[in-house]
């Protein structure tokens, strides 16, 4: 494969000594006689409940056991042939909850297959191998403008091109990949692969990427309702929550994701960092946890409203950060934020079982806060076209990804409100279907 | 993209997988699902006039926890009416006119073949298998393997067959004889267009020792089935290759027994086989498994340059030679990778008592150490060893110029000294 000479440019633009280069992998590869065993033990259920389990309804038994027989090339084309992210879900997925969770084997008490490492095992061996299973289809000369560069916009730019439509993606930052690229933790996936894959995608041909743009900026929505046959919406989500509360602004106090970001593209000096505060509960929250431990944080804090068993990120990474070092702080709330020139203290107020205040407070160390509380809804942004209904900043769509504007798509974290990466490559795929549907009947 | 298009005895079909006759192919809903996942072909169930089977029929042989490593069964050819299957057949060729539909027959006297030879025609046959193998119940009514265990009725069956049929006739043969030439030759005499094989082995699969009776039990008492499955390929592939290389034979193989996946397949066909049926696999996994045997044979076609089946037919049969034109000055040694030994020994024990004692324990370390001087080269070692490649079989330069027994016998070629022999 001729790798786009853009995305290999973009892939060559990250620095190597990034913070994230000194994770390694938690769930690591395979070595080929580690999958064919694993491989061997699937039970090729009928009617699979991992492949019912997956948003993106990966045939699971079969490319298992395409692993099994030596059949990497058929294995990766099953994977692929129902989700073309199948590289980054491989690391990313949270199989215990999805695929591997419904597998058989847990009923019978045994370990359930590792699902995710063996699509890890059959996809690597597709992107090195370079192989592209799919061709473009004849070209109907419809183009589609894509906002965003995000799993969403991926899974949904590859399928049109299927299909034989012409899409092009607007992304406002200079890297694709959306959060695959600048978000997942990455002793799951680091930048890299997520471009390499980006790039892989795009090796279908015919997929224009214009990196930079920013619609609603340097573009507007009335041009590309304009210029192009249909528009599909895959922006995700917005900045961090911020937490409005005396000191937030001090320096230290910092959001979430735009730290993780600077982790994973930069080199972040850590040097004076000997207590982090994590604020949140949710699956952001513990991969910051997870993250500030392996950067080598001695002192670091999850501070949650609710009790462990009530939090929404994953219990299962609430686990192996509890292994990695981790404490919390349960049902508290920072109340303000304090310190000398940067932050230093957070004071909370204890909660009750209500996460109503018990009128006690506790004030914990820190030299770094991050707030992990949410991310802003980006709705807002096409509120104002007629016909696009949005709730509380989600944009409303069908499974076919339609809006109620003719010719409007969307699909992702910003339909969905905020799901996996698996999500996203399903509702993009879904949509890319629905626009060809759309063309059809027009 | 290399081409699957089979022609096995001038049978035609999309690619060389069909279903053998047995359960999988029992009806035309179960042959057309087949066909709809992938399968180029089915042999039909054999018909015949329709039995009464008993309940239960099948065992299977659990090796090591693999469950069905190995399979038995004691199920006659069909139960169900002979115009049913008729109809189906028809139905099933009228829908799907590019697979192969081959009818597997089994009756006694030359009026019943005359008579079911044209009904299988007129449903719509693209070919007919002779069942001369079940190796339980027809037998004992002087069918079946009782007809494959005797040359000469078999090569009369076959012509009368061959008599009445307008298409392409294939012989299923036994593997209860101690050697399948003069069998694969009496069909070949009898004016077959090819022979398929094989058909079960008579076996005892295994006993409930705890009320004494052989598995798969009908009451209290059992009898002897037919032996199937992954377990019985290596006796398969054998057959298949005595007759590919019997320069006498020469008629088109499809080869049967113990191919559960893609490669099985082309091990059949790298054989002989130009084309291949799969039973138990099908009845332990179901007709999806055909997707990557498709998939996989076309990989190993194109990494071998194959463009049709028939350049890959009996590819590895010019390897295939006798014991006494083997190299016996070809030396080999065995050798263990120190960094990636785990140490479990399992080579040293398996040297020790079952080879030639030329694996030892070091000081320091759990890593055997292989007596090069002695070791015979037999490869146990490496059959044992968990770690994959971590014991590799080196070629030794051992200074002698290749001799076979033969050789060494008939021309006076020098033989390396033995090895291991520890006098
Ligand atoms: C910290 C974090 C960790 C996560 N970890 C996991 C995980 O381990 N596993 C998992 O499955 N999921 C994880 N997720 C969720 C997952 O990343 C998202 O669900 C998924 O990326 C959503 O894909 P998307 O394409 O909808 O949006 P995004 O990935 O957010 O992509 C949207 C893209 O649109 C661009 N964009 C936005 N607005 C504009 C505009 N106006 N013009 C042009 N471009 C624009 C953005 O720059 C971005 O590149 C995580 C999320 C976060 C925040
Ligand atoms: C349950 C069962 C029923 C069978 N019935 C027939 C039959 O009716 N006619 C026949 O020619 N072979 C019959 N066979 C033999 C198979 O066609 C095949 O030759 C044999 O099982 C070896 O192939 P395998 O290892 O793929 O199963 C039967 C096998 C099994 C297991
Ligand atoms: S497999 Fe089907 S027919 Fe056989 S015993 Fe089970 S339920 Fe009955």
């Amino acid at each position: 494969m001729a790798p786009s000479s853009k995305l290999a440019a973009a892939a060559g633009a990250l620095p190597t000594d990034r913070s994230e280069s000194v994770f390694t992998d938690y769930k690591p590869a395979f070595t080929p006689h580690q999958a064919t065993v694993e491989a061997f033990r699937c039970l090729y259920c009928s009617d699979a409940p991992c492949m019912n389990a997956c948003p993106t309804h990966i045939d699971v038994a079969q490319f298992i056991r395409k692993i099994a027989t030596g059949n990497l090339h058929g294995s990766a084309r099953t994977i692929f042939d129902a989700n073309i992210l199948g590289t980054s879900c491989a690391r990313v997925c949270p199989v215990e909850t999805l695929c591997a969770g419904a597998c058989v084997y847990n009923q019978l008490g045994h370990p359930a297959i590792q699902i995710g490492r063996l699509q890890r095992y059959a996809t690597d061996w597709a992107l090195e191998s370079g192989e592209q299973f799919f061709q473009a289809g004849a070209s109907t000369g419809k183009r589609v403008a894509l906002i965003g560069a995000g799993p969403a916009s991926l899974a949904c730019a590859h399928e049109l091109r299927r299909l034989g439509h012409s899409p092009t993606i607007f992304e406002k930052r200079k890297e694709l990949g959306g959060l695959n690229t600048f978000g997942v933790a990455p002793h799951k996936m680091k930048a890299d692969v997520s471009l390499q894959e980006v790039d892989w995608i795009l090796g279908i041909g015919g997929i224009e990427v214009r990196t930079g743009v920013e619609i609603g900026r340097d573009v507007t929505l009335e041009q590309l309702e304009h210029d192009f046959d249909a528009v599909f919406l895959g922006m995700g989500l917005g900045p961090d929550t911020p937490m409005p509360v005396p000191g937030q602004d001090l320096p230290g106090v910092v959001g979430a994701v735009a730290w993780i970001e600077a982790i994973k593209l930069k080199k972040l000096d850590l040097s004076g960092v000997r207590s982090v505060l994590v604020i949140g509960g949710g699956n952001t929250a513990l991969d910051c946890v997870r993250e500030a431990l392996t950067l080598g944080i001695k002192d670091v804090r999850m501070v949650y409203r609710g009790t462990a068993a009530g939090m929404p990120g994953y219990q299962h990474e609430w686990k192996a950060a509890v292994l990695a070092g981790a404490r919390a702080e349960w049902q508290a709330v920072p109340v303000a934020f304090e310190g000398q020139g940067r932050v230093q203290k957070a004071v909370c107020a204890k909660l009750d079982g209500n996460k109503q205040p018990t009128g006690e407070k506790v004030t914990l160390d820190a030299d770094l806060v991050l707030l992990a509380i949410g991310q802003s809804k980006l709705g807002a942004m096409v509120a104002g076209l007629a016909g696009i209904a949005v709730d509380k900043g989600v944009v409303q769509a069908g499974a076919d990804g339609a809006t109620g504007r003719k010719g409007w798509f969307a699909g992702g974290d910003c339909k969905n409100g905020g799901k996996e990466v698996v999500n996203a490559a399903a509702e993009g795929k879904a949509a890319a279907r629905g626009i060809d549907q759309y063309f059809r009947s027009k | 993209m290399p081409s699957l298009w089979t022609n096995c005895a001038g049978i035609q079909s999309p690619n060389p997988f069909w279903l053998a006759s047995a359960p999988p192919a029992n009806s035309g809903a179960q042959v057309q699902r087949a066909f709809d996942a992938g399968w180029g072909g089915a042999v039909w169930k054999t018909l015949g006039q329709p039995i009464q089977n008993v309940s239960s029929r099948f065992a299977g042989h659990t090796i090591g926890g693999v469950r069905g490593a190995g399979f038995n069964n004691i199920e006659l050819i069909t139960d169900r009416p002979l115009e049913v299957n008729f109809r189906e057949i028809y139905e099933t060729k009228l829908k799907y006119p590019k697979h192969a539909v081959i009818v597997s027959l089994m009756v006694e006297t030359e009026e019943e073949w005359k008579d079911i030879i044209k009904r299988s025609i007129d449903a719509g046959a693209d070919g007919l298998e002779l069942n001369f193998g079940c190796p339980h119940g027809m037998c004992e009514r002087g069918m079946g393997s009782a007809v494959g265990q005797e040359p000469k009725v078999n090569e009369r069956i076959t012509s009368w067959v061959k008599h009445y049929s307008t298409v392409p006739v294939l012989v299923k043969l036994t593997p209860n004889v101690g050697d399948i030439n003069p069998h694969g030759l009496a069909a070949n005499r009898g004016g077959a267009d090819g022979v398929s094989l094989i058909n079960t082995i008579k076996s005892i699969i295994g006993l409930d020792i705890d009320r004494m009776v052989i598995e798969p039990r009908v009451g209290n008492q059992s009898t002897n089935g037919g032996y199937c499955g992954a377990a019985v390929k290596p006796i398969a592939l054998h057959m298949v290759a005595q007759l590919a290389q019997n320069p006498n034979f020469g008629l088109p193989i499809s080869g049967i027994g113990g191919v559960t996946n893609w490669r099985d397949a082309v091990e059949f066909i790298l054989l002989g086989s130009s084309s291949v049926q799969v039973c138990t696999e099908v009845m332990l996994k179901g007709y999806r498994i055909v997707e990557d045997m498709i998939e996989g044979l076309e990989g190993y076609m194109k990494t071998h340059g194959f463009e049709t089946i028939d350049q890959m037919v009996g590819k590895a049969i010019p390897n295939y030679t006798h014991w006494g034109d083997l190299d016996l000055n070809y030396e080999t040694v065995a050798k263990i990778n120190a960094n990636t030994c785990i140490g479990c020994q399992a080579c040293l024990v398996a040297c020790m008592d079952g080879a030639h004692q030329c694996i030892h324990p070091q000081a320091g370390t759990r890593v055997p150490r292989v007596d090069e001087s002695e070791c015979v080269g037999c490869n146990l070692c490496k059959i044992v060893c968990p770690v994959p490649d971590c014991i590799t079989m080196a070629q030794v330069d051992n200074g002698f110029a290749p001799a076979s027994w033969n050789e060494f016998l008939y021309q006076g070629k020098a033989i390396r000294p033995k090895k291991g022999v520890h006098q």
